[in-house]
């Protein structure tokens, strides 16, 4: 047996071994892929962080193809718009399924969140990768809404009107900060340029960058389970945690069946109901810009509406502002307020189970209001709905505390 | 390197071109960034577009409103009919500034009773003190509704008088903002300048 045979595992010469000399290739795709161990007992909510990345890659590759037609100019956006629809070859399909992409992009990473509440991913020693995944949510936010200015409709200026009116509740240094914003004294031109600026090279760049960072953190500590236990801490004499597996090949195969399922609900949208019904795509913006007019209802795109509706709630601007903002970015202390002893919810007492359900139908409620029109009715429940999501986070050190626990288990188990 | 040499080095010496060349640094980007974010302001083109625009309204019927648009800002003009006049005094104790106390939003020679130069000519700019969409106009009086006529904006429900004026218990702040203007004819608006300005 030659020396070189023995060394099991190591490069064996050849093309492999010129490359990891000078680039960690195997150590790379070892550390991160196939002798990255996570937890056996991975169920259905574990898909979305892998259907997220999913998204942004097709996001990336259908925006790459709709910048080659697209006119950032106000003069022309519209237009150019409604000529990828007709005039290009495909182009309806790669727009649909750009515009189709920014809606499931928040479905999926909706739902990734939520997972990181159910089970306590966000807890120690997850906390930064938490805190990078928030800033990744709030570029989404800002890559969302500098989009959905770029085809240049009745809701893509007015909404911006809106959203951009808001900084100006900033009482002193407001107008100034909107006048930067815009470029203009108004929202122009100049503004739907520099919106694009941000849309397809500022933004997609902040959320590579991001979501590899959020990865390499991930990898770091290992990936939590739905039992909230640490697999490293029970390992075998190979050093290989007793209950993890590699991600590649057993996670990336089963991925591959989410990515399945994932791809036929998209496709049903996308080829079926674009639009959904004025919620992916609003009626108002198949008209173009009207500087003169507000559309007589007036909401943001679905994914916002949930702190939209906490906006309104309030009868004052810049309180109104200021809960919308609070709204947004209390979830980024969530590994600070919860005071629990176990992380899943599993090993949780009734009063959490009690209160993450509460949050959610308050969140889902929150969603349904901020699409309908303000009125009475309307605005007392978005306020009862609004006190019920604050109340989750800030009575949460409070709630965790008393909650009583039960006693959680030193391997994974399967719960049917 | 030598030990005697380690006791030779001037710690204090070494923390001072540290922080020094750290400032100087964090100094230089500083600067280096003002082009940068000047650059996001408003250019020389945006601000020539936004030079005053000359309105006809010799033509205009009372009771009529004219849409404009000064610096992509929609300026609504509205002559005011005498009932209109004489119902603005009525609706004083519901609203949030009747006096047009914040003076950000008028120049002094509007902010008087009826918000005006000339009480016949209501102008003001189109955009919602709340979160600036475009007020509806509603001028049907309804007494019932305690309503005698004004703008109700679609967004949120605010609502202001025939002077602009925003009342109580909705969430826009502030009246509307009277933009600069003047009239250089009985028939002849001009608005970005100032009444009285050279």
């Amino acid at each position: 047996m030659s020396r070189i045979e023995a060394e099991v595992g190591k490069p064996q010469g050849g093309i492999m071994q010129w490359i990891d000399e000078r680039f960690p290739w195997t150590e790379t795709m070892k550390y991160h892929i196939t002798e990255y161990y996570a937890a056996k007992n991975f169920n259905f909510w574990y898909v979305f962080g892998v259907l997220a990345m999913l998204v942004l890659v097709i996001q990336l590759v259908t925006g790459i193809f709709l910048t080659m037609n697209y006119k950032p100019s106000a003069l022309d956006a519209f237009a150019s718009v409604e000529y990828i629809m007709r005039d290009v070859e495909w182009g309806w399909l790669i727009r649909y399924m750009h515009s189709t992409g920014a809606s499931f992009f928040f479905i999926v990473v909706y739902l990734h969140m939520f997972r990181a509440m159910l089970y306590g991913s966000y807890k120690k020693p997850r906390e930064l990768v938490w805190l990078i995944g928030m800033i990744i949510f709030f570029v989404l936010m800002a890559e969302a809404f500098a989009g959905y200015l770029l085809p240049w409709g009745q809701m893509s200026y007015w909404g911006a009107q809106v959203i951009i009116s808001l900084f100006g509740a900033i009482p002193g240094i407001g107008e100034a900060i909107v006048e930067l914003i815009r470029g203009d004294y108004s929202i122009s031109d100049i503004t739907l340029n520099r919106f694009f600026a941000l849309h397809v090279v500022v933004l997609p760049l902040a959320l590579i960058s991001l979501v590899l960072v959020h990865i390499v953190a991930l990898h770091q500590v290992g990936s939590l389970n739905p039992d909230g236990i640490e697999i490293k801490e029970q390992k075998g004499p190979d050093g290989i945690p007793l209950d993890g597996i590699a991600f590649h090949p057993y996670y990336t195969t089963k991925d591959l069946v989410a990515i399945i399922i994932f791809m036929m609900a998209f496709s049903g949208v996308m080829f079926f109901a674009p639009d959904m019904g004025g919620y992916f795509l609003e009626h108002a913006n198949y008209e173009p810009a009207n500087l003169t007019a507000t559309p007589e209802h007036i909401s943001p795109v679905w994914y916002f509406t949930p702190f939209y509706a906490i906006l309104r709630a309030v009868p004052d601007k810049l309180w109104g502002a200021t809960m919308m903002a609070v709204a947004v970015i209390l979830p980024v202390f969530l590994p600070w307020l919860d005071r629990s002893r176990v992380k899943s919810i599993r090993y949780r007492g009734w009063i959490y189970k009690f209160a993450l359900t509460c949050f959610a139908i308050s969140f889902v409620v929150l969603g349904w209001l901020g699409t309908k029109p303000p009125d009475t009715l309307y605005t007392i429940a978005a306020r009862i709905f609004s006190a019920v999501y604050f109340a989750f986070f800030l009575l949460m050190p409070y709630y965790t505390t008393i909650d009583k626990t039960k006693p959680v288990p030193d391997r994974v188990v399967y719960h049917g | 390197m030598h030990e005697e040499d380690v006791d030779r080095i001037d710690r204090n010496r070494r923390h001072f071109l540290t922080v020094a060349t750290a400032v100087t640094g964090v100094v230089g980007i500083g600067l280096a960034s003002i082009p940068f974010l000047s650059s996001l302001k408003p250019s020389a083109r945006a601000q020539a577009l936004g030079a005053p625009v000359e309105v006809p309204i010799g033509t205009m019927e009372p009771g009529e409103m004219l849409r404009v648009l000064w610096r992509g800002k929609l300026v609504f003009i509205l002559r005011r009919t005498e009932e209109m006049l004489r119902r603005l005094p009525e609706n004083l104790n519901r609203l949030k500034d009747p006096t047009s106390a914040i003076i950000e939003q008028q120049p002094d020679y509007a902010a008087n009773a009826t918000r005006s130069v000339n009480p016949e000519f209501l102008v003001v700019i189109g955009s919602c003190t709340h979160l600036g969409c475009a007020p509806l106009e509603d001028f049907e009086v309804r007494p019932s509704d305690n309503w005698n006529g004004g703008f109700f904006c679609p967004c949120h429900g605010s609502k202001f008088d025939l002077a602009g004026r925003v009342y109580k218990g909705v969430p826009a702040p502030s009246n509307l903002r009277i933009p600069p203007h003047r009239f250089v004819r009985d028939d002849l608006l001009l608005i970005g300048l100032h009444t009285g300005e050279a």
